[in-house]
């Protein structure tokens, strides 16, 4: 390699001159793990999202039969079908994700061994089933 | 040599930083044979001592314990001595530096924010008496030792600290390796110092800018599963909170 | 040998308390939300299911229980919401700076929201 001039003299020797790099604004495109990470976070607008429909809903219910049934009308409109298609997409991502990683952050310990990360798993998705039947259940039945 | 294909090869593009003659880094590209048998650091290797005696890189054992050799393999934080160049061909493969920490020179980083923090949460048996020699030495079940055991594999190699986001987004972040050796003293039965470690990692800049990305446990080459030690370390920190906040009379030391 | 003081003990973080509420929010949103949702979104719309008579409707959430876990619902899940959002700003957005404004804005809706469907729910 042939010798090269100092092209800039602000260098100097045995004192190492760090160079940062800038963290880019849209990092998380770089990688798939990272993209799966902001969409699994931004499930919690879908979650908010029905949380305010929810209230409504039942708000409609105390202010009688015609508000009720306005409010379904709505319900049924593509624009609301359209967006709870996307928010159940969405919060089945969330349940999905919540519960897989639920066994990272639960250590319960029984005596000298501590639970295995199966059965903490598998103890979450029976509770999962066992709300979700109860109240399809509740709903259906009254 | 035995029956290897020595007319096969493989490109390197190489990150250049040479702070004496640029400003900003390059890249140079160098082939090198591909052999079966070699990994990216036999390539590094075979640069320094054919191609360009200049490059510079860090490297020890070559059979991933001593955390050294961690650079980046196209993109990913990998340790060297442990990536086969025939996983990556035809390539080429970029080879750049630790991602997330300043560069000194070519693949060199600068691990001086690391080391600050690691001393900061006290990675040292912290006992409030010394017990005496005459006591004998300190006993351990193997169900102890379990307890904490996948924590000391932490090699130090800092891929974990390359592939966390927050890290390279907020890097006042503590980090994960910090928070699973923290861990692994907090859990050895031995260990009296889990009180004073949680004051300093339950700051803001300590590991509640962890929003569980998860990476660093996939990118970890001893399995420590840094990511784990945060969560379950969060569950007891907010525990540790809430009896300081119900029960500020137990807040001894 | 004395115990090492350590010289870097920051103030202690008060995120805690909203972790607390973001991991109970997770959870009985992860449990409730998604039947819920396909029921009154998409199932009774869309005629898979029988819709509910208003009576039986009126029947079931007057009752203070159902109330009561209706406000769980919407409340904590606001409030994970509202921890999950503030810190996908700081890193989607790089709004790691305005953390204040942000905090603020991002829990101030989740109380405001709560309240407002506490409120609604007392006077049902």
């Amino acid at each position: 390699m042939e010798q090269r001039e100092m092209s800039y003299g602000r260098y100097q020797k045995n004192r190492p001159m760090l160079y940062h790099t800038r963290y880019p604004i849209l990092w998380w495109v770089k990688k798939w793990a990272y993209v799966r990470f902001i969409l699994r976070e931004l499930t919690s607008v879908a979650v908010a999202f029905y949380v305010v429909v929810l209230l409504f809903y039942v708000n409609s219910v105390s202010q009688g039969p015609d508000s009720f049934a306005a409010f379904n009308e709505w319900l049924r409109s593509p624009l609301s079908v359209g967006l709870h298609g996307i928010a159940i997409v969405a919060v089945l991502y969330h349940s999905i994700t919540w519960f897989n990683l639920a066994p990272k952050a639960l250590v319960i310990r029984v005596g000298k061994k501590s639970i295995p990360g199966r059965v903490i798993l598998i103890t979450h998705y029976a509770m999962w089933a066992i709300v979700s039947t109860g109240l399809y259940w509740l709903i259906t039945t009254t | 040599m035995s029956n290897q294909n020595t007319t096969a090869t493989i490109d390197l593009e190489v990150y250049r930083y040479r702070p004496e003659i640029e400003s900003e880094p390059t890249y140079d590209t160098f082939t090198v044979p591909l052999r079966s048998d070699w990994v990216i650091l036999d390539a590094l290797n075979y640069i320094k001592d054919e191609l360009d005696g200049s490059l510079s890189y860090r490297w020890s054992c070559q059979m991933g314990v001593c955390g050294s050799c961690g650079m980046m393999a196209n993109g990913e934080p990998t340790l060297t001595c442990a990536s086969f160049l025939k996983d990556f061909a035809p390539g080429p493969i970029r080879v750049e530096p630790l991602a997330n920490f300043p560069v000194a020179r070519d693949l060199i980083i600068s691990m001086d924010d690391f080391m600050e923090k690691l001393n900061r949460v006290h990675p040292w048996l912290v006992t409030d008496e010394e017990k005496p020699l005459e006591e004998g030495e300190y006993l351990q079940t193997p169900e102890q030792v379990d307890d904490y055991k996948q924590y000391s594999m932490c090699i130090n190699c800092l891929l974990c600290y390359s592939a966390c986001p927050i890290y390279g987004l907020e890097p006042s972040f503590i980090g994960p390796a910090v928070i699973a050796l923290a861990q692994r003293y907090n859990l050895d039965s031995r260990d009296e110092g889990s009180q004073e470690r949680m004051d300093i990692l339950s700051t803001d800049d300590g590991l509640w800018q962890c929003t569980f990305v998860g990476e660093c446990s996939e990118v970890c080459p001893k399995n420590v599963d840094p990511a784990g030690a945060i969560q379950r370390y969060k569950v007891a920190s907010t525990k540790d909170w809430w009896k300081s906040k119900l029960m500020p009379w137990s807040n001894g030391k | 040998m004395q115990q090492q003081s350590s010289k870097h003990i920051g103030k202690r973080s008060n995120e805690p308390f909203w972790w607390a509420l973001f991991g109970a929010g997770g959870m009985i949103a992860a449990l409730c939300i998604p039947v819920l949702l396909f029921m009154t979104g998409l199932a009774i719309p869309l005629g898979w299911i029988d819709a509910p008579r208003y009576e039986s409707m009126f029947t079931l959430l007057n009752n203070p229980l159902s109330r009561l876990a209706i406000l769980a619902i919407v409340s904590l899940s606001a409030f994970h919401w509202a921890h999950r959002f503030r810190f996908t700003l700081y890193d989607g957005l790089h709004l790691k700076h305005l953390n204040a404004p942000v905090a603020f804005f991002c829990y101030g809706c989740a109380i405001l929201f709560s309240a407002y469907a506490a409120f609604s729910l007392y006077s049902f």
